[in-house]
């Protein structure tokens, strides 16, 4: 099972500096949370973790059972949720869960998908365009796009945003599924999800 | 058991396959492309009316439009991926070598069926003789090779840029000088009659362009869309 470890990690936007020498390291089974106020930078340093952007400095590692492996072979057991994934809004929640494993080379059935799918919520609703999803179905067909990864490190962004009481309660139940045997990191200022953190990091 | 070749095959397809759907269901670049040449080639053909153009400038008239109608709609190829925020999901999934192939792919796909179109339209309206048609279309297929090559990675560049209005013109047009000057050589050989032997530096210069400019942007691609 993967590890995360982020090494003195900074990050600046032009002059302003984001982030300043941020350490953390996530094994299977943990979950850090990352609180702070807004402008802080938790979803910078979650993107910077899932290799969307690069830091200004520091190293981003990811182990194996002590044996380091690189960005290109973690990518495909690591999922971020967050509120900038976007879908392709012409393409139906079933062809956009489906390009994703085929790009990423994992070898789904149409079936195993629509069960993710099912599993969210968003049951008879696979072959809807998701640009007529409510923005609340989109975050439900981000958390089936994780079920379909199975990442053995997850990074959720403020993952209750725009959610039902129902899709809440799936997310809890969700996490402490995951929370077994996966590494996690959790940005949030939502004191009902800093509960699953077994430790935080706070920025700002 | 399959091999790294066969699913990196896979992978690509997978992307060329969305990003053709996805031109089905939004017609998001092949009108862009479409109305540029068509609209250009009938005001030509109404403004020359019943004067007779030579060779040459039918030659450069066919490469002009291939050109700016790559510029209008190659470019969006990317430009859509970060207007939509939807770049994040294919960062996610794949290596950026497989997402540069994929978006190449899809890019010279639309260059040439733009062609099969604007090839009957040029005989049509402008009476393009096409006296060694072989000739010719290798000359437009290596050609369009060698645009959608060069036009997806500048797309890519330019999709990062705050202002992207002309950056596309200011950074295609003097990479692109050698293929514009070889595809217009090749067209005008072709209709004039000449033979393959005669069109291989032209034929050379294309193929080579292709090669050099597909191995750069695999390699550079990776710089180019991270952020």
């Amino acid at each position: 099972m993967l590890s995360l470890k982020l090494e003195s990690i900074s990050k600046s936007f032009g002059y302003r500096q984001v982030l300043k020498g941020i350490n953390l390291e996530v094994q299977p089974g943990q979950c850090c949370g990352i609180v702070g106020p807004n402008g802080s930078g938790k979803s910078t340093l979650l993107k910077i973790a899932a290799g969307l952007i690069s830091p200004t400095s520091g190293k981003i590692r990811f182990a194996d059972s002590n044996k380091i492996v690189t960005f290109d072979t973690a990518r495909n057991s690591l999922f971020w949720i967050a509120p900038d994934l976007e879908f392709y809004g012409e393409l139906t929640a079933l062809e956009n869960l489906s390009l994703f494993a085929k790009i990423r080379g994992l070898k789904k059935s149409r079936a195993e998908i629509v069960e993710q799918i099912d599993r969210v919520g968003l049951e008879k609703r696979e072959n809807d365009q998701v640009g007529s999803y409510s923005t609340g179905m989109r975050q439900r067909l981000k958390f089936a796009l994780a079920l379909v990864c199975e990442p053995q490190i997850l990074l959720l962004d403020e993952p209750g945003s725009n959610l039902d009481w129902q899709g809440v309660d799936f997310v809890d139940r969700f996490i402490r599924d995951l929370k077994q045997k996966t590494a996690l990191c959790l940005a949030t200022n939502n004191p009902d999800e800093t509960k699953y953190a077994d430790f935080s990091i706070h920025l700002g | 058991m399959p091999t790294s070749l066969s699913i990196w095959v896979e992978r690509v397809s997978a992307l060329f396959l969305k990003e053709i759907k996805s031109e089905l269901r939004t017609r998001y670049a092949f009108n862009s492309l479409l109305m540029f040449s068509v609209v250009t080639l009938t005001a030509v053909s109404f403004s020359v009316g019943q004067f007779t153009l030579s060779v040459q400038v039918k030659s450069a008239l066919y490469w002009l439009i291939l050109f700016f109608a790559s510029m209008a709609g190659l470019a969006q190829v990317f430009i859509k991926e970060e207007e939509a925020k939807t770049s994040y999901l294919l960062k996610l999934a794949s290596p950026p070598a497989i997402i540069y192939l994929g978006k190449f792919l899809y890019n010279w796909v639309l260059l040439l069926a733009l062609q099969v179109i604007i090839i009957p339209l040029f005989v049509i309206f402008l009476n393009l003789e096409l006296v060694n048609l072989a000739l010719f279309l290798t000359v437009s297929f290596l050609g369009s090779l060698a645009l959608s090559a060069a036009t997806t990675i500048i797309g890519a560049i330019v999709s990062k840029a705050n202002v992207k209005g002309a950056l596309f013109a200011v950074l295609s047009f003097p990479l692109l000088i050698p293929v514009l000057v070889a595809g217009i050589e090749g067209a005008q050989l072709a209709t004039s009659g000449a033979k393959f032997s005669e069109a291989w530096g032209q034929i050379s210069l294309l193929l080579s362009f292709s090669v050099v400019m597909l191995t750069v942007s695999i390699i550079l691609f990776e710089f180019v869309w991270s952020e």
